[in-house]
């Protein structure tokens, strides 16, 4: 990965002084970690009265582990054109509930993302709503049209940084339309990020095509569709010496191919959902379309295969693809439902549920996977940086030995088409502090950063 | 039972108790009055999606055989194609206090939404939901088999299974639910199913199908099979490629005068089976469906006496301690 | 769904069970109501024997080979079966029960004397399902009851012209007929045919 490029905002000060008591920082030997006015001020055990002045505000962490910040490559805010589905605002109060201190806003609002003045306002909604840094993603094509080229310049050196660009929800399918976004997005270090569907062989597709589907008579969205795709533009990025990310890798195949890929030099990443970490097309017979999703929830041998491959760094990053419907385009027949899940306030208990409690991967391996890979991948300076003195604080206090029942009604997202509705998950966020100001305490939201809005 | 939505939930019992139950309606088809009064007082919603003249006036002669009160309520030309939803438009009904939903639906697990969400307390009846399954459409046929096999033995047809038997079913398995309900029941009764089918129109993920999948049908007919059901070709099928030509498809897979013949000259005592409506000369020949052999007017008259059976198991019982 | 919903054979939990009839009373119970058959009939002419299933099918076979016996019945031609679930009253309080099938006999119903076989009186709803379901099948000059047990407890204005046994009994109690036709354990063989016959109180 190369080092990262895109300008990101100040660094806001007059945000307190805040002690993290007996803090694991990535799950490791305890300590204390000092926050002053945005940054991480010291990590030390045992930190002199000096700094307990009555200014600072301590938090007894009793052993809990401290993350940098949760980054999503893969977020839909909804916003502009959704608002009914969720807005900048309350996708971004779910975001920091969930542990996120940043998020990559998909570009398939309405009108989509792919000008300049689109990536601003979502940008300037980030932004003013102070909950969490919001980083858009730019279209590839003209309103995913698949067609002509969106003006990725000029997204790029708008106000908003554009470095992800994306065309998810849709398939770039032209390959040569593919091969210029490519090559294109090496002007400024960008990447594309690929939803792998092959159109043709997914028409109509309503769930993963295997027994499950042969049973309830649901056309069938094939392993393949994915795989063509991804053989093809790692092929395609290696062809032009590009970077390319595969969006909510989804298949044992899918991961066979990045291996051979990454094997080859490619310069390839990978993500994975935390839906795809847990859940198999037998929830499917339920026909309750909570499970319908993009690209579908495959068998568990496919899960068993993404786990293996987030284990062993095969796949880089766990992205959600937070996807919030209003209830009644859930509330319906399964081939009338949208497709999407909720996902920015789970994430993190379906990880260590799926991965850390079972031995796969440490914490450590946690930050790097849903913090400093994400945001290198985009670019994101200030993110998913080491607990250090002198960084940014942007931190996630996370209780491992909590448990929690899902009540998707208690989220702070609009959504409410969690599939996790009524399982007990491992592990709560206790505290999200962005840019050194706690926007989540206690487990619940305090107060947007105190800059959001005035600048 | 509170609501019939496949078969592949239906134990052997509650099967042989539909079918015993639905030997006895039919007893009624025969009497002078035509009509009991088991389900006087209860009202019975034909909630169709789809057009399917003829499920929805086998539905509505049950129930009206069993006293009922019919509302037939299609979706065209209502509030459904002005966009009403499915639970709206199930609620409006249960204001109307329905006491069970008999519901076609061009959507797989449509039956199963109604019957597990709340929406409604109804009794659902799953009469044909997408390419999933279609209950009653397979408990009729094996109601046909039953007898068929009574009839060459002449056995009874109370409380027996089909052990031994062997269906071999002949066209596009994989959209269609009649095949779907068809193996599990028929499995379930213990006979043996043989799908034949073109490549192209079977699903993919069918390793755990109780049934044995071949592409030659002359292979399949030479076991001479108690029965032979033809599915029903969809024309449209032919615009998306799965095969070459009509020709073609009534060549290698349709039941052909000489696929006929061969079966007389073997000494079979095969049936021949199909849901309707038939398409002649494409997947069964004028000669195969007006033989002898054909049961095809046999299942339409046991479909309404499987129907009654239905909805009088559905709707007895129900406020039972 | 439920198969037919007696569990023949099996003793209540609680409380005592006490033998009303043998199977040498059922028999002479059978004998004495045959022969006051053919008297109210005067003779076997236009008589139709109709069980109600379960247990007043085997009754009324029974019967039948006495009044072929004693006189001039042909059980080929005038006995038959009625059932009467689908005239019940009580079909959505009970649990769902498969029909029994009503065989006709071959001389039909129409213009005879019908009597109706069952083997408990009790409210009087199963014969008053009887009468309804038969009135769908034809017209029979006259209809009598004969039954095997009385007990009492009526709920319509319905009696019995030819009675076994009457048998005052509580309504917490229950009266079991067990019939060897129906109620023999099908992996034994029977040392007589009437060896399971008997008529118990339960509770």
């Amino acid at each position: 990965m190369n080092t990262q490029t895109t300008e990101t905002r100040e660094t806001t000060g007059g945000t307190g002084r805040w002690l993290l008591k007996g803090v694991s920082p990535l799950g490791e030997e305890a300590t204390d970690v000092l926050v002053v006015d945005g940054l991480i001020a010291q990590v030390g055990a045992g930190l002199s009265d000096d700094d307990l002045d009555e200014r600072t505000t301590v938090i007894e962490c009793g052993g809990q582990i401290l993350l940098p910040g949760l980054v999503d490559i893969h977020t839909h805010l909804r916003e502009p054109g959704r608002e009914d589905a969720e807005t900048v605002e309350t996708g971004t109060r779910a975001a920091a509930k969930g542990g996120y201190t940043a998020v990559f806003a998909m570009a398939n609002s309405n009108p989509v993302a792919d000008t300049a003045g689109v990536v601003e306002q979502v940008w300037g909604l980030g932004r003013d709503a102070g909950w969490t840094q919001v980083q858009p993603i730019g279209a590839v094509t003209v309103g995913l049209g698949g067609k002509q080229l969106a003006e990725i310049g000029a997204m790029a050196e708008s106000r908003a940084q554009v470095r992800v660009f994306s065309d998810d929800g849709k398939c770039v399918y032209d390959p040569l339309l593919m091969r210029r976004a490519l090559e294109y997005v090496k002007t400024f270090d960008g990447v594309v990020a690929q939803h792998a569907q092959e159109p043709r062989l997914t028409e109509d597709a309503q769930m993963n095509e295997g027994t499950v589907s042969a049973d309830l008579g649901l056309t069938g969205w094939p392993a393949v569709a994915e795989e063509a795709i991804i053989a093809r533009d790692v092929l395609l990025a290696q062809h032009v010496g590009s970077r390319v990310h595969i969006c909510h890798l989804s298949t044992k195949g899918s991961v066979e191919l990045i291996r051979w890929a990454k094997e080859r030099g490619v310069d390839v990443t990978a993500e994975v959902t935390p839906h795809h970490l847990l859940l198999t097309d037998e929830l499917v017979r339920t026909f309750d379309p909570v499970y319908k999703v993009n690209p579908p929830l495959r068998t568990d041998e496919d899960v068993q295969a993404v786990r293996a491959a987030v284990a062993d760094g095969t796949i880089d990053v766990v992205g959600t693809d937070h996807a919030p419907h209003p209830t009644e385009d859930k509330e319906c027949e399964w081939t009338c439902a949208a497709m999407g899940m909720t996902g920015l306030e789970t994430a993190l208990s379906v990880v260590q549920h799926t991965l850390v409690d079972t031995g796969a991967i440490t914490w450590r391996d946690v930050a790097r996977i849903m913090s400093r890979t994400p945001a290198e991948i985009g670019r994101l300076r200030g993110q998913g940086r080491p607990i250090e003195p002198g960084e940014p604080a942007n931190l996630v206090l996370f209780d491992p030995a909590a448990e929690t029942v899902v009540d998707p009604a208690t989220h702070a997202s609009k959504g409410r088409n969690s599939p996790y509705r009524g399982l007990r998950l491992p592990g709560a966020v206790k505290a999200t502090f962005f840019q050194g100001h706690p926007v989540v305490l206690d487990g619940a939201l305090t107060q947007p950063h105190p800059a959001a809005g005035g600048r | 039972m509170k609501h019939l939505l496949s078969t592949q939930e239906l134990t052997r019992d509650e099967a042989i108790a539909i079918l015993d139950t639905a030997d006895r309606m039919a007893e009624v088809g025969q009497q002078s009055v035509k009509k009991l009064p088991a389900l006087r007082g209860r009202t019975v919603v034909n909630l169709f999606f789809e057009d399917s003249t003829r499920t929805r006036i086998s539905f509505e002669t049950a129930a009206k055989r069993l006293s009922a009160d019919v509302i037939n309520f299609s979706a065209k030309g209502s509030s459904v194609s002005k966009g009403e939803s499915l639970k709206d438009t199930a609620q409006t009904l249960m204001a109307m206090n329905a006491d069970a939903v008999v519901i076609r639906h061009g959507t797989s697990g449509a039956p199963q939404r109604l019957a597990t969400t709340g929406w409604i307390d109804a009794a659902v009846l799953n009469a044909g939901d997408g390419k999933h399954e279609h209950p009653t459409q397979a408990l009729l046929d094996v109601m046909t088999l039953r007898q068929h096999r009574a009839n060459l033995t002449g056995g009874e047809t109370q409380g027996t299974d089909l052990e031994g038997m062997h269906v071999v079913i002949v066209g596009d398995i994989l959209h269609s639910r009649v095949a779907r309900s068809n193996m599990w029941l028929l499995t379930t009764l213990g006979a043996r199913v043989t799908f034949v089918a073109p490549p192209t129109l079977l699903p993919v993920g069918t390793q755990h199908w109780p049934a044995r999948i071949v592409f030659d049908l002359d292979e399949a007919l030479a076991e001479n099979p108690d029965a032979v059901m033809l599915l029903r070709v969809q024309r449209e099928r032919m615009h998306a490629a799965f095969f070459p030509s009509e020709a073609e498809y009534a060549r290698w897979w349709g039941l052909t005068p000489e696929r006929l013949d061969a079966l007389d000259r073997a000494g079979a005592t095969t049936a021949i089976m199909h849901p309707g409506p038939m398409n002649r000369g494409l997947e069964i020949s004028s000669e195969a469906a007006d033989s002898p052999r054909s049961t095809v007017l046999r299942q339409v008259s046991n479909g309404v006496a499987v129907r009654m059976a239905c909805l009088y198991l559905l709707l007895t019982g129900d406020d039972a301690q | 769904m439920s198969q037919n919903a007696q569990t023949p054979g099996t003793p209540a939990e609680t409380g005592e069970t006490r033998r009303i009839l043998s199977a040498a009373d059922i028999d002479r119970a059978l004998t004495r109501i045959a022969h006051e058959i053919l008297e109210s009939n005067r003779g076997a002419e236009n008589l139709v024997l109709l069980g109600i299933p379960r247990r007043g099918f085997p009754l009324a076979q029974r019967l039948a080979a006495k009044l072929a016996a004693f006189d001039a019945f042909d059980p080929e031609s005038s006995l038959g079966q009625l059932d009467v679930t689908m005239y019940r009253d009580d079909l959505r309080r009970s649990p769902s029960r498969v029909p029994w099938p009503t065989v006709m006999p071959p001389r039909g119903i129409d213009d005879a004397t019908v009597v109706l076989v069952d083997d408990v009186l009790y409210s009087g709803r199963t014969i008053r399902s009887a009468l309804d379901a038969l009135t769908e099948l034809g017209r029979p000059a006259v209809v009598r009851l004969a039954v095997l047990v009385d007990r009492g407890h009526r709920e319509l204005p319905i009696r019995a012209d030819f009675v076994g046994k009457n048998l005052p009994t509580s309504s917490r109690e229950k009266v079991r007929v067990r019939l060897s036709e129906i109620d023999a354990p099908q992996d034994r063989a029977q040392p007589q045919a009437d060896a399971f016959d008997e008529v118990v109180i339960e509770g």
